[in-house]
């Protein structure tokens, strides 16, 4: 276990190496010059390239990734070129506001897609189940932004219940994480309802009910705990889908997260900063997968084989 | 065909006749092959079912004050914010759709299949060269991926296209290595080799055809999620260019008046969505139906 | 003759515009109060040699002093740290008394060896300044920026409380320079005990400190207890709230929890609040000083024909493209906008008239029209208004394939000779750095900026325009402003003859307040500070 563990997370650093390597490159043969933005309209060619210099972007591709790299394993991402400050500090002050976001998602997609799987599956067959099964359908056919411009319009500009965008209260989370969990609570109902449908029929379940349980004890004392664990792995693996849904979300609502930070540094090849984001999400998602990875584990010993 | 069907017995080779019976049982997967042709004709006779260009701004498709018209007589779901009437864009929107959702989809699936198919029957170093190589591919934010992509190479559709399928067939690849790993450890394929069969015509002949119902359920599922990011693209400004209409670029341009005129953001909203139901639907049926380690389940 | 140029001479060295400094506030103000300000993005630096969005540019300048200044809400000069200045007669050498008893926000008092350090930092390389640029006729500069040079020869402290600055060449514009932000005084021992991060930690001599600044959410800014101007400025405080959305800003305004939102009023709710009587009441209307404008490249075929570039003028229909902006513009002629001096007044522009432009392009020899591209940044509502000039080039027979990018890949495309033949400036377009008519040629129109990654992206050099506006600038005798500005005018109609541009429109500035601000409308208009000038509104609750 210690040692598939070990070697899980040399594989994971060395997936992060190939990240940071392949954004580098890429971001190397951006059909855009930084040094443009940084210097200014009024600037001279010799102040262009007196900035080029100082920030060694005259010096060949693999140098600077050297320069980058070497950095990077003493914790330093560099600095904004165009805010002038650790791009640490930037994400930093940023990440807060975006796990709150994928937090909210989480709980979101939980409470939505758990309460549909259970209902779906206690009432199976019925008019009921199937019109779950087809909202669980429309949720993950539905983009983010669509489902995110349409709760705004109609829980708070409509109703008023909500803010319109905007971050700080509790008022400010809901939409923006029903509208990250959507997604996920489609995913989570079905699952939920098939594993729930499996658990019923298990001979323990049907003595718990012989022995007169209520189904409400029986769903919280037998069904949820087995599938607990499989959850838990799936939220792992969420992790990555966030990572691409927060930069729709928080354009849309206004969120202040490390989407909206990438998008800004994208429009004017901010490298460092674009740099930062990748890796950050990168390392989420490396760390969700490998989170699921181990609990498949716990669940099953034989995956290790695999 | 025939003689690799009678080597292998065992396990279901391409479609079996019953399927199409089976799919006509399941309502919702008929109701999803309904949308799905519903949009196919929408996208090829557009012209006929328009009596505007999409791209034609009319001077009487904005007030004065440079407002777009509400649905009425004269624009049946009214017009967008260049004064362009809106149905029309969204039927001319579908050709977008498909286009995108079958040119990325299939590129993603044949870079997907051929190498989730050697990485599955080689495995050794090769097998895990590849199999990292997805790996890697899985950490990346895909749509900042897609992003710096479509910045690096300047979008146009076919770019746009291409773009999705370099973030997208990640998911195949990782399906057809796991199944075809288990196939080529089966006794027929150590028979065939045996027998002196070179890989190649291993591959084509003995595995593939055992990998087509899989293939099939994720292409067809692809579609959707490849139509989704098309649409995400576009609404963020990176995708497919003015003035071809696109369901995502048509709710960009007109985000900024969706408080007052949510139409333009509704209807291509629920184009998009019914378009990736419908996929997921028909898709979801044909994994139930083809798909061997789930039959029989409830 | 002789005798008048002595005299005129004379009043150079006295210049000390009396007018100016009579500035009256208006005597309703009362001190006191806290205002809300909000944005959507969020403000990357206030360092006075950085910043350079139109967002902090305001912040910056009522943080921070230069020697000169404008009258609030005109672009009329007036002296700002200084106290006063004389210019020598060949307007080579500048010489700045300064004012006594000016105190930076950490209580010591300003000197003249601020004044040339502020220069020399704001100049040399390492700190990689935007501005840096404007200080060109500064005697020394090229040295420091080569980097061979670590001050600038031409800036020298006489004493402490005069600073004369020497310049390489006349310039009639140095004053506005001067009244740049990147002209600011800042105290050598802040900016190196800040580090890289005074951007964050500003320190200056201006109306207000800065209090608290939450990244991501919010800047406090304090009144300065000590500043120089005697009663201002009248608030004791200004919020900025970040990541607003300008719909939640509109709201938050109508709601009374807002008194200014800094991104104006979000397009879909303009016409509501116009036709509302009670809230229009709370809207001013101004010019700025901005031109939208199509660059048509001068060195790709067939832009290189003029008679090409004049028939693309006469093809664009700005009336629409303003009707798709609701309205919130005027139709531009000319480079210059109507407000800055030296617009060509009764000057009409290219008519619009698709027949005769597309009579004009059969005779260039493209009767069938031609393909090319419009390259167009990518952010609400410019890729809208690019379609609109696509449809007016289709209308006479040009193709024009839309390239909608990223504000940074536009720009790297217009810097390269053969890349961009149109470019959509909207989003990127020139919104001037200091009220002069100058600002609008160099980079932008003159052989300088037309290098590869420059920014005259048409691509357009007239060597005798170039020499015509060396000489212009040479006119540095105030009582000759008005032959300068001719001068200035002639270049322009020039520039309108050969065409490399297509003047799109005039961007006009509606800035929202609450029912409680005070002061004249011409500060919510103020040509140099965006959206309010903060140090002289107050509120009357």
């Amino acid at each position: 276990m210690a040692g598939f563990v070990l070697q899980r997370l040399f594989q994971s650093l060395l997936i992060l190496l190939g990240v940071s390597i392949i954004t580098f490159v890429l971001l190397y043969w951006l059909p855009a010059d930084p040094v443009r933005q940084i210097a200014g309209r009024s600037a001279t060619p010799q102040t262009v390239e007196n900035i080029r210099q100082q920030l060694g972007l005259d010096q060949p591709l693999w140098a600077q990734y050297w320069r980058y790299l070497t950095g990077l394993v003493q914790g330093d991402l560099g600095r904004s070129y165009l805010q002038k400050t650790e791009v640490s500090t930037l994400i930093a002050s940023r990440l807060p506001a975006s796990l709150l976001l994928m937090a909210g998602a989480i709980f979101a997609e939980l409470l939505i897609g758990l309460s549909m799987g259970i209902i779906a599956a206690l009432r199976r067959g019925t008019t009921t189940d199937q019109s779950l099964m087809i909202i669980s359908f429309i949720g993950v056919s539905a983009p983010q932004f669509v489902v995110g411009l349409l709760l705004l319009y109609v829980f708070a500009v409509q109703l008023g219940w909500f803010p319109i965008g905007g971050y700080g209260t509790f008022s400010h989370l809901v939409l923006p994480s029903m509208t990250l969990g959507i997604l996920g609570s489609g995913w989570y109902s079905r699952m939920m309802r098939s594993s729930m449908i499996e658990v019923l029929r298990q001979d323990y379940v049907r003595t718990a009910r012989a022995k007169g349980l209520t189904r409400v004890r029986v769903i919280f004392r037998h069904a949820l705990p087995n599938a607990i664990l499989p959850i838990v792995a799936m939220i792992g693996i969420d992790i990555g889908i966030f990572m691409g849904g927060i930069v729709v979300v928080e354009s849309v609502f206004g969120w202040p997260g490390i989407g909206q930070l990438a998008w800004q540094a994208i429009q004017r090849v901010d490298i460092p900063i674009i740099m930062g984001v990748t890796l950050v999400s990168a390392t989420a998602i490396v760390i969700g997968n490998l989170l699921a990875d181990l609990i498949s584990l716990l669940i099953d010993p034989r995956i290790r084989t695999r | 065909m025939a003689n690799s069907v009678s080597t292998d017995p065992d396990i279901p080779t391409t479609i079996e006749p019953g399927v199409i019976a089976q799919f006509a049982r399941r309502k919702l997967a008929l109701f999803g092959l309904f949308l799905v042709l519903m949009t196919l004709c929408a996208a090829i006779f557009a012209p006929w079912l328009t009596a505007f260009d999409p791209n034609e701004q009319m001077f009487d498709g904005l007030t004065l004050q440079g407002a777009p018209m509400p649905p009425g007589e004269q624009f049946v779901l009214g017009t967008d914010l260049l004064g362009r009437d809106l149905l029309t864009r969204i039927l001319y929107g579908a050709r977008t759709s498909l286009i995108i959702g079958v040119a990325a989809n299939g590129l993603a699936l044949l870079i997907g299949t051929i190498i989730g198919v050697t990485a599955g029957y080689f495995r050794g170093w090769i097998g895990s060269a590849l199999m990292r190589m997805t790996d890697l591919m899985m950490a990346f934010p895909a749509l900042l991926l897609a992003i710096c992509l479509a910045a690096i190479f300047q979008p146009s559709l076919w770019i746009v296209a291409l773009v999705i399928a370099i973030v997208y067939w990640v998911q195949t690849a990782r399906v057809l290595y796991a199944e075809t790993a288990s196939l080529a450890q089966r006794e027929f394929i150590a028979a065939e080799r045996t027998l002196g069969a070179g890989h190649l015509r291993i591959l084509l002949k003995h595995i593939l055809p055992h990998l087509v119902p899989t293939i099939i359920v994720w292409g067809t599922l692809g579609i959707s999620t490849t139509v989704l990011l098309e649409a995400t693209l576009s609404f963020l400004g990176v995708g497919v260019q003015p003035p071809t209409p696109s369901w995502g670029n048509i709710i960009f341009e007109n985000q900024t008046y969706f408080q007052a005129a949510p139409w333009l953001v509704f209807f291509p909203g629920l184009a998009i969505v019914t378009l990736a139901l419908a996929f997921n639907l028909v898709g979801d049926a044909l994994r139930e139906i083809l798909d061997p380690t789930q039959r029989g389940r409830d | 003759m002789k005798n008048l140029i002595a005299t005129t001479a004379m009043a150079i060295c006295i210049a000390l515009p009396a007018a100016a400094e009579s500035y009256q506030p208006d005597p309703n103000a009362k001190p006191g109060g806290n205002i809300v300000i909000t944005y959507k993005d969020d403000v990357a630096t206030l360092d006075p040699a950085i910043g350079y969005d139109w967002q902090n540019w305001s912040m910056i300048k009522s943080l921070f002093d230069g020697l000169m200044d404008y009258v609030p809400g005109t672009t009329d000069l007036r002296p700002g740290l200084a106290e006063s200045y004389t210019i020598s007669d060949d307007g080579m050498v500048f010489t700045f008394q300064l004012r006594a008893g000016v105190k930076f926000h950490n209580g010591r008092e300003m000197t003249a060896e601020d004044v040339v350090y502020s220069l020399n930092r704001v100049t040399n390389p390492k700190t990689q300044s935007p501005g840096a640029g404007f200080f060109w006729s500064i005697k020394g500069y090229d040295a420091v920026a080569s980097g061979d040079a670590e001050t600038l020869e031409g800036v020298t402290a006489i004493d402490p409380s005069t600073v004369q600055i020497e310049l390489s060449r006349p310039d009639a514009t140095f004053l506005h320079v001067m009244a740049l932000n990147f002209a600011s005084v800042v105290p050598q021992e802040a900016v190196e005990a800040a580090g890289d991060d005074f951007g964050k930690k500003p320190v200056g001599t201006g109306a207000f400190s800065l209090g608290d600044w939450t990244i991501g959410q919010s800047l406090v800014f304090a009144k300065n207890q000590d500043y120089w101007r005697d009663g201002i400025p009248y608030l004791d405080q200004i919020t900025f709230e970040v990541g607003q959305e300008p719909i939640v800003a509109l709201l938050r305004l109508q709601n009374g929890e807002v008194d200014v939102p800094g991104d104006g009023i979000p397009p879909a709710k303009f016409q509501e609040v116009m036709a509302d009587p009670a809230q229009a009441d709370r809207v001013v209307e101004g010019g700025q000083l901005h031109t939208g404008y199509i660059t048509l490249n001068t060195q790709m075929p067939p832009f290189d024909n003029a008679v090409v570039r004049r028939a693309v003028n006469m093809a664009i229909n700005k009336e629409r493209i303003i009707q798709i902006i609701n309205g919130r513009a005027v139709p531009a002629t000319q480079p210059l906008p109507p407000s800055m001096p030296g617009y060509t007044d009764g000057y009409a522009g290219y008519a619009f008239d698709p027949e005769a432009a597309k009579a004009m392009l059969a005779d260039a020899g493209f009767a069938d029209g031609f393909e090319t591209e419009l390259y167009v940044m990518n952010t609400d509502p410019n890729p809208r208004i690019a379609q609109a000039i696509q449809q007016d080039l289709a209308s006479i027979g040009i193709t024009a394939g839309i390239k909608s990018l990223a504000q940074a890949n536009v720009i790297a495309a217009g810097g390269e000779a053969d890349q961009a033949p149109m470019i959509w400036s909207g989003g990127m377009a020139w919104i001037a750095d200091f009220p002069d008519a100058a600002n609008f040629y160099g980079p932008i129109l003159g052989c300088s900026g037309a290098v590869q990654g420059g920014w005259n992206w048409s691509w357009y050099c007239n060597e005798a325009l170039d020499a015509k506006s060396t000489e212009a600038d040479a006119i540095v005798d105030p009582g000759r402003a008005d032959e300068r500005l001719e001068m200035w005018s002639e270049i322009y109609m020039e520039i309108m003859e050969d065409a490399p541009w297509v003047p799109v429109f005039n961007e006009q500035r509606y800035t929202m307040k609450s029912a409680r601000m005070g002061g004249a409308d011409a500060l919510y208009v103020d040509p140099v500070s965006i959206p309010v000038n903060y140090d002289y509104v107050f509120v009357t609750d």
